[in-house]
């Protein structure tokens, strides 16, 4: 269970969230929407401690982060950023290890290994285990890093756009990844730049402009065209999209040979 | 692909073993290999006598009133003067110089994420280059002084590059090569208005001429502690390069990590430089050379880069002082001279990007 309480945070005397209040239940896929700049890393990094909060508290379980020591967040939350490239020229074994180090205290032992293995079986990477991390795809890397954050041990799992960058058979690939762990009890959070990928996935949306939360709740009420007005400044249509059984977001866009004359 | 990792460290132990016990028999003065080795025995087995007579006192005067000893002695004593006093400590003081500067370097290029970056970079050769110069002028103990200028030095940096508790790496190392170059600078003026400059320029060249029985024993504790607490911090390492941020979601306190490694770091680099004068390339070219064979896994990387550094010393400083018949080459020289070739050969060999 992760819980924000009226938080506000920021960089020197800029303040990037005000006054946030966020719930997350075990089983819960919550989306973080926004236009760019409106928070929504600064967010992850407060839950996270690396960033420190102004005002506000981050409950994790019941207990607040400011009586945690950061070995102890990482055992609870697991962070999956953008795809993230790595020069060096580790084994993807040795990369997924390090989800291990909250844990580690002085060398692996065989049950870090045991869970390591089974990170890299849930997320279907463990036939690259003696690959190096430097030759992997896009989607294997994500993937990879999946498989760190699993071998944490999480309670929580936050995700930074852990798709951008990605083909839409990786996007499905890594989305229903995340989804079957929600669905085995894990929280989930994740910043989200489609909106059509936040509707199918999400139960709670949270969408944030300028540093406010303007809208919480199902995709339903939350993804409505005055909503994505106000936080993204464009005209859209919603549509229920009955294949999929949930929304459909479009942009209201005038033929493109006009807008070019 | 299985690493080579625990057998390379294995080979490179044995390497430096057959490299400290082969260069003591070579020199100026010609004994053979099985004398200088005899005498190696014997020595050690003297010292270790010496220590359990500490423990067991009637034992040891028992073997020595019975002349126990495991080889006979067929040398002379001026030949156990030449290894054991004067050719021990030199190969020794090579080894820990080596040592400590390659994993020094392995540290900075680690922690820095920068593949131009050495035991140096942060301006601690230019602080133990002052203190050194000024040391010749004023006729106060060089090793002394260099090992404080070098501390200074670092320290200054450190401070200069915190901001709000956090010591961003850029700015760390932009600030060590401005406080390095000013250092630079007083060093140049020294050596300008001094009127024996010749002392200092050899100092700065870097050699270990003056290696002592008492130059090992300080300077063993120092680099020996801190390339084994150093060692510690390799699995930080490891996951700070995947990026600062990564690393303080699996939970790593970097900037704790930071100044630890470069404190350790700083400690080893003076307490070599304090004896050995600016030795260069080993602590940058060691480290990746290691990388290429091992990867960039620190667990193995560091005690490889030790014992790779140990050895590469050891050689260059035999060359250096028996190539020529009436002088010593500054060591310095000579590891360029070796290195830099090599180093060119693996980078073309390679045909990628040796680093990041």
């Amino acid at each position: 269970m992760l819980e924000i309480r009226d938080l506000s945070a920021g960089y020197g005397h800029r303040h990037v969230l005000e006054q946030i209040s966020i719930k997350a239940s075990e089983g819960e896929v919550v989306g973080v929407i926004g236009p760019n700049g409106s928070g929504k890393t600064t967010l992850l990094k407060t839950i996270t401690k690396v960033l420190e909060p102004i005002s506000g508290t981050v409950l994790i379980d019941g207990t607040n982060i400011d009586e945690m020591q950061s070995t102890q967040i990482a055992k609870k939350v697991a962070v999956v950023s953008q795809v993230i490239s790595i020069n060096f020229e580790f084994t993807v074994e040795d990369i997924v290890l390090m989800g291990r180090t909250p844990y580690i205290k002085g060398s692996e032992t065989v049950e870090d290994i045991n869970i390591v293995r089974d990170a890299m079986e849930k997320t279907n990477t463990i036939f690259l285990k003696d690959r190096l991390i430097t030759q992997l795809s896009g989607g294997e890397l994500q993937r990879v890093i999946i498989a760190r954050a699993f071998a944490q041990n999480p309670k929580i799992l936050l995700l930074d756009e852990p798709t951008s960058h990605l083909d839409i058979t990786n996007q499905i690939d890594i989305l229903n990844l995340v989804k079957h762990a929600s669905r085995k009890g894990m929280v989930v959070v994740a910043v989200m730049h489609d909106l059509n990928l936040a509707a199918y996935y999400c139960d709670k949306i949270c969408l944030l402009r300028d540093g406010k939360l303007i809208s919480v709740g199902t995709p339903d009420q939350v993804l409505t065209p005055s909503n994505i007005e106000r936080a993204f400044n464009i005209a859209v249509e919603v549509i229920p999209n009955e294949i999929t059984n949930s929304l459909y977001v479009i942009p209201v866009l005038e033929p493109l040979h006009e807008t070019l004359h | 692909m299985a690493k080579p990792g625990k057998s390379v460290i294995f080979i490179l132990a044995l390497l430096l073993i057959a490299a400290v016990i082969s260069n003591t028999a070579i020199g100026s003065t010609s004994i053979s290999l099985d004398v200088s080795a005899k005498i190696l025995v014997t020595k050690i087995f003297e010292s270790i006598l010496e220590m359990t007579g500490k423990i067991f006192p009637s034992v040891t005067a028992n073997m020595q009133a019975n002349g126990y000893y495991p080889v006979e002695k067929t040398w002379t004593d001026s030949q156990e003067v030449i290894i054991s006093d004067i050719r021990l400590p030199r190969v020794l003081l090579a080894a820990l110089v080596g040592a400590a500067l390659s994993t020094a370097g392995c540290a900075m290029q680690g922690l820095l994420k920068n593949p131009m970056a050495d035991p140096y970079i942060i301006g601690m050769s230019s602080g133990a280059a002052l203190g050194a110069s000024l040391a010749f002028v004023m006729l106060l103990p060089v090793q002394f002084l260099s090992f404080i200028g070098a501390v200074i030095t670092i320290f200054v940096v450190y401070n200069i590059s915190k901001i709000g508790g956090k010591v961003p790496v850029d700015t760390l190392l932009l600030s060590g090569i401005a406080v390095g170059s000013l250092l630079a600078a007083f060093t140049s003026l020294i050596i300008f208005i001094s009127h024996s400059p010749h002392q200092i320029i050899f100092w700065l060249m870097g050699g270990l001429w003056t290696a002592s029985w008492d130059k090992v024993k300080i300077t063993s504790v120092m680099i020996i502690f801190g390339i084994l607490v150093l060692y510690r911090f390799a699995w930080s390492l490891n996951v700070m390069l995947l990026g600062e941020e990564q690393a303080q979601y699996l939970g790593i306190n970097i900037e704790q990590v930071k100044r630890y490694v470069l404190v350790l770091s700083a400690l080893v680099t003076a307490a070599a430089v304090s004896v050995s004068g600016i030795i260069g390339f080993v602590g940058l070219i060691i480290p990746h050379i290691m990388r290429i064979i091992v990867g960039p896994d620190h667990r193995i990387l560091f005690p490889a880069s030790t014992l790779m550094g140990a050895v590469f010393l050891v050689l260059c400083d035999t060359f250096s002082r028996t190539i020529l018949d009436s002088v010593e080459l500054p060591v310095g020289i000579v590891t360029a001279m070796f290195g830099a070739p090599f180093f060119i050969y693996l980078l073309r060999k390679r045909r990628q990007s040796l680093y990041a």
